[in-house]
């Protein structure tokens, strides 16, 4: 009889969860947004100036009505899925790497290598994460790739001590022993062996990752932090409607709130049902 | 015990030297000449100069990275490039306002969500925990400035419940000024806590005790109240005790929303007029109340779990 493997299980659990599956379409649905914005298929009113039309109430023209230049606001906030995901998919990606890189080398070798890893993440994480990221954007001046930059560099230490703990553990099993005494080098053992029995927890961390650099994303724009003025943007989006709001113009909130709430939400559903599909220890439950 | 205390405060030095390095090398080496953003946009490279000899920039890395350790030590950051004042007596104003504000939202927040989770955990499965489960997993979807925005533009500015913007230094009037901030932080925060004590609560439960304290007959609600909850205060102390320097810091986007002078609102102000200084001095102050707050964790554990001082 053939075992099944980790990941055939897990996507067999995932294809049963119908959360699951429904919040991973949602996701689907953000990245063909997101692809039909970047091609100038669909959504061509982000950038339709038309002083004429300015504030107007949503009608079945402008479903979330326009901006202060006459922009059609939905389609706005359509084209901010391109900076959410952009921050989102490059903040994370850059955590998760920096993380596993740092966990593996701590946990696998240890001694020395792991103290001094160990000395730097409790040092970063020993300064606020909102200060962290100010001083960043400081250095570097805001743009996207400095947002990108700017959550990667500061939020990988969670996921750090998760992959250093889990390589503490894995260096000891068995079959590290057998491949080390067949003759692979530690390089190979590192990357060929065990981080491959790790990937789950990067994919777990990844999605909240995710979340964390899009919610992120909003405050550092409030904070002037953000990508450059003019570019769509749900931080940029909510940030103006402070002023909007006082002319009781409350659509321009309302897109970017509702885009980002389905994608955050998506998100967090589907890190649910991945973390339940995969671990090996619920199952039993 | 008196061993591992003092091994424990040995500990805290490499990290407080950490946190001045990095913060040293991302403000006086990577962020540019502090000199020129000082003497602003206008200012004359002789003026600069003179800037520079003023705040000791001429001096070697070295001799500056010790100042700036020692001013750790004295309390004394210097002052404000914007508003000139000195940042010690700053900080010392804010910190009033900012408590009375995070203070009561944190603790409405955990007599809120703690009982609510464990009626959660207790319940689990029903459509009690999923329906509360499902509205706590949309109010964290939701982004934060948005309830600060709706807040305001509903409560304070439609109906008039509340003054929109604004504060009054005394005890009797600051009443006022909060209620609203408040209940929005105690909003932003307690999807999260839910979901955070609920997880808690489910792991005790499987534990071994717990399936021995079921094997003795004892009742559910008893093995649950007495036995889970016990328990599971070390993560709920671990929880606050580690909060407490984000009470103090005060909420950044609260406070500059509703114009409380508190220390977010310095910290607000100070990334909006690039103050380098007010900036280094909340980074390093917050990082060594965390530090220190680690430790009293730490040596709290000790005493209670003697497993630990020998780790």
């Amino acid at each position: 009889m053939k075992g099944k493997s980790l990941w055939s299980d897990a996507r067999s659990r995932l294809r049963r969860d119908p959360i699951g599956m429904i919040s991973f379409v949602v996701i689907c649905g953000y990245l063909l947004v997101a692809l039909l914005c970047a091609t100038h298929l669909g959504f061509k009113g982000y950038n339709v100036v038309d002083n004429s039309i300015a504030y107007q109430e949503p009608s079945v023209v402008h479903w979330f009505g326009t901006d202060i230049f006459g922009r059609d606001v939905f389609d706005r906030a359509a084209h901010g899925t391109i900076t959410s995901l952009t921050v989102g998919f490059f903040g994370a990606g850059l955590s998760v790497l920096i993380g596993t890189i740092l966990g593996a080398v701590a946990g696998y070798f240890g001694g020395f290598a792991d103290e001094l890893i160990t000395w730097f993440y409790t040092t970063i994480d020993t300064i606020p994460y909102i200060l962290l990221v100010v001083a960043f954007s400081f250095v570097m001046g805001p743009s996207l790739t400095t947002l990108c930059l700017a959550i990667g560099l500061t939020s990988w230490i969670r996921h750090c001590r998760v992959v250093r703990a889990e390589f503490l553990k894995q260096r000891e099993r068995d079959y590290v022993q057998a491949a080390a005494a067949l003759g692979s080098g530690n390089l190979r053992r590192i990357f060929v062996h065990i981080l491959p029995n790790t990937f789950h927890l990067i994919l777990i961390n990844f999605t909240l990752g995710f979340i964390s650099a899009v919610k992120s994303e909003v405050i550092l724009t409030y904070l002037g932090l953000g990508v450059k003025p003019g570019t769509p943007s749900w931080g940029a989006m909510i940030s103006d409607a402070r002023l909007e709001l006082s002319r009781d113009v409350w659509w321009g909130l309302a897109a970017a709130t509702i885009f980002m709430f389905f994608l955050v939400l998506a998100f967090t559903l589907f890190n649910d049902a991945l973390r339940d599909a995969l671990d090996p220890k619920l199952k039993s439950r | 015990m008196g061993k591992y205390i003092f091994r424990r405060v040995l500990y805290m030095i490499p990290i407080l030297f950490g946190v001045t390095l990095v913060t040293f090398l991302l403000f006086n080496v990577a962020g540019g000449d502090p000199a020129a953003q000082a003497a602003g946009r206008y200012a004359t490279p002789a003026q600069i100069q003179a800037m520079r000899v003023e705040m000791g920039l001429d001096k070697p890395m070295v001799v500056q990275y010790l100042n700036m350790v020692k001013q750790i030590f004295t309390l004394d950051w210097g002052r404000s490039w914007s508003s000139k004042q000195q940042i010690s007596i700053l900080i010392k104003e804010g910190v009033g306002p900012s408590l009375s504000l995070t203070i009561p939202a944190f603790i409405l927040t955990l007599l809120i969500s703690i009982p609510l989770a464990l009626v959660m955990a207790y319940k689990r499965n029903s459509i009690f925990d999923k329906s509360l489960l499902v509205s706590c997993l949309a109010l964290i979807s939701i982004s934060s400035v948005f309830y600060v925005l709706a807040g305001q533009y509903f409560i304070s500015y439609k109906l008039g419940w509340f003054p929109i913007w604004g504060w009054d230094p005394t005890w009797e009037g600051r009443w006022d000024y909060v209620a609203l901030p408040l209940l929005i932080m105690v909003i932003l925060s307690i999807g999260g806590d839910i979901l955070f004590f609920r997880t808690v609560f489910l792991e005790e439960m499987y534990q071994d005790y717990v399936r021995t304290a079921r094997s003795k007959g004892l009742p559910e609600r008893r093995v649950l109240f007495k036995h889970v909850l016990k328990n599971a205060l070390i993560p709920i102390i671990t929880l606050v005790v580690l909060e407490i320097p984000f009470l103090i810091l005060g909420s950044l986007l609260l406070e500059s929303y509703f114009g409380i002078p508190g220390l977010g609102n310095l910290i607000y102000r100070a990334i909006q007029e690039s103050d380098f200084p007010v900036i280094k001095a909340m980074t390093i102050m917050s990082a060594v109340l965390y530090i220190v707050l680690q430790l009293v964790t730490d040596v709290l554990y000790a005493l209670v779990d003697p497993k630990v001082r020998f780790e």
